[in-house]
């Protein structure tokens, strides 16, 4: 195994926004958890977690750095939205969205993140135009390639086009790992099937998802009406159609291309469905990605990403510590930290 | 998301003012996983035994800030932070009887990176004491 290099391990708060949601765990609490579980580096979700936000009391700032402090961790990523249709009646205009963000990137150093996680329809101009903001700042704008876009996707390469042009160390990618879902997670099917789709249209998705067979969607937003048209053709209602989209959404994309993006990429989002007793993924192979993050020169962090609770939440109570937990031993192995 | 937590039952009660009953109030979580400002909180289409509730009858309270669910839109400040439950006013003199009562809600959210934004719906049978 290839221990040379400088990937470094975080968590993303959002990871347990179901013990967060019922009050069942504080935002101190999940540093703590983060302290407990070894994990170095921490992100946030302002928008979920920090009451108020983008207003940062100086009281709540206090008590951010301090908790650092005493857990010993790094605040590494701020994940940003730009609500661009909060304004009744009409869109933001351009500079309302620069100063949106502007504002974002202020609050990033005040946390002490020097990554903020660009919500993805952010477009390119707007980013140009932040470029000065984010370097006097040393902020780095990372847009996030969520499924089921990837590095090859329209917008994104209007985005490297765009970094090409303006050289700035502080424009680039974040990149969420949900683009290599290699077969359905298992939460998903389980689901449906708790959820009454029948049983031939729930094989039929996990099958051809896996044998790549099944219509999909290329570009986020876009509808997938031969998918839908194919499910109520097996007999399945309207309801189950558009749960079925959720498996159009998902993709499995050339981990190799990664090789040619990574320069570019300066955060990762390593998401996740269902961590296994013996510390594998159900879904993404971590065991081809990683490595392939190591002989690129990735230098960032790898910030754990749980997204299963809202799958299980119906019939099991959600322990997402314990699948943090699973999941970051998973990347010590495959880091070479153990 | 969080669909199933969307009703809170705890707070489900007549309302009584100057002695007489106005209405009920029940408690509602939003079904998205952060905080957003009221004018991105869409429709309630509130339904009641069966029976659609108008929206001009219903006040949201939430972050100490009363509105008429019709003027959220209007709100582009004030936020309904991530789990923190809202409470729900309904015009309705008498309020309703003792007893079952099913309560069925569908919320639209105007998330702008998700076209069309996304519905989270819940259906709870909650009981009102006599």
């Amino acid at each position: 195994m290839n221990t040379n290099h400088s990937i470094k391990r975080s968590v993303s708060l959002y990871s347990f926004q179901e013990e967060y949601f019922l009050r069942k765990l504080t935002l101190e609490d999940l540093i703590a958890v983060t302290q407990r579980l070894d994990i170095p580096g921490v992100e946030i979700i302002p928008d979920q977690m920090i009451p108020g936000y983008p207003n940062l009391t100086d009281e709540f700032l206090r008590q951010w750095h301090g908790w650092m402090e005493k857990y010993e961790r790094t605040p590494v990523c701020m994940d940003m939205f730009l609500d661009w249709n909060k304004f009744k009646g009409r869109v933001m205009t351009e500079d309302e969205r620069v100063e949106s963000i502007a504002r974002d990137i202020v609050n990033a150093r005040k946390l002490g993140c020097g990554v903020i996680r660009v919500i993805h329809d952010v477009e390119p101009h707007i980013l140009e135009r932040l470029a000065p903001t984010a370097e006097k700042h040393e902020v780095t704008l990372a847009l996030e390639i969520h499924a089921p876009s990837y590095y090859d996707s329209p917008h994104e390469q209007r985005l490297v086009a765009m970094f090409q042009r303006v050289q700035s160390p502080y424009l680039g990618f974040t990149l969420d790992l949900g683009v290599f879902v290699k077969r359905l997670p298992r939460v998903i099917t389980e689901r449906f099937l708790r959820d009454g789709m029948k049983k031939e249209i729930v094989e039929y998705l996990a099958t051809a998802y896996e044998s790549r067979t099944m219509p999909q969607s290329k570009e986020l937003g876009r509808p997938n009406t031969a998918l839908m048209e194919k499910v109520i053709e097996m007999g399945g209602s309207e309801e189950d159609a558009r749960k079925a989209m959720v498996g159009a959404h998902m993709i499995y994309a050339d981990p190799k291309m990664m090789l040619d993006y990574l320069p570019y990429t300066y955060h990762i989002h390593a998401k996740f469905y269902e961590m296994l007793p013996d510390y594998t993924e159900y879904s993404i192979p971590y065991e081809e990605v990683v490595p392939l993050l190591i002989q690129g020169g990735y230098s960032g962090y790898l910030s754990s990403e749980y997204e299963g609770n809202r799958w299980i939440q119906d019939a099991f109570e959600v322990d997402s510590v314990e699948q943090v937990r699973r999941h970051q031993v998973m990347l010590k192995r495959l880091l070479g930290e153990e | 998301m969080f669909d199933k937590y969307m009703i809170v039952g705890e707070a489900f009660r007549n309302v009584q003012e100057g002695g007489r009953i106005t209405g009920y109030q029940f408690g509602v979580r939003l079904p998205y996983y952060r905080g957003v400002v009221l004018s991105l909180v869409g429709d309630m289409d509130l339904t009641v035994d069966g029976e659609k509730v108008p929206p001009e009858d219903m006040t949201v309270t939430v972050g100490g800030k009363t509105l008429p669910v019709t003027q959220l839109e209007d709100e582009p400040e004030a936020k309904w932070e991530f789990g923190e439950v809202g409470i729900v006013t309904v015009k309705k003199p008498g309020g309703l009887a003792p007893g079952e009562h099913t309560l069925e809600l569908r919320q639209h959210m105007k998330i702008s990176y998700v076209p069309g934004g996304f519905w989270g719906k819940d259906k709870k049978t909650l009981r009102l004491a006599g």
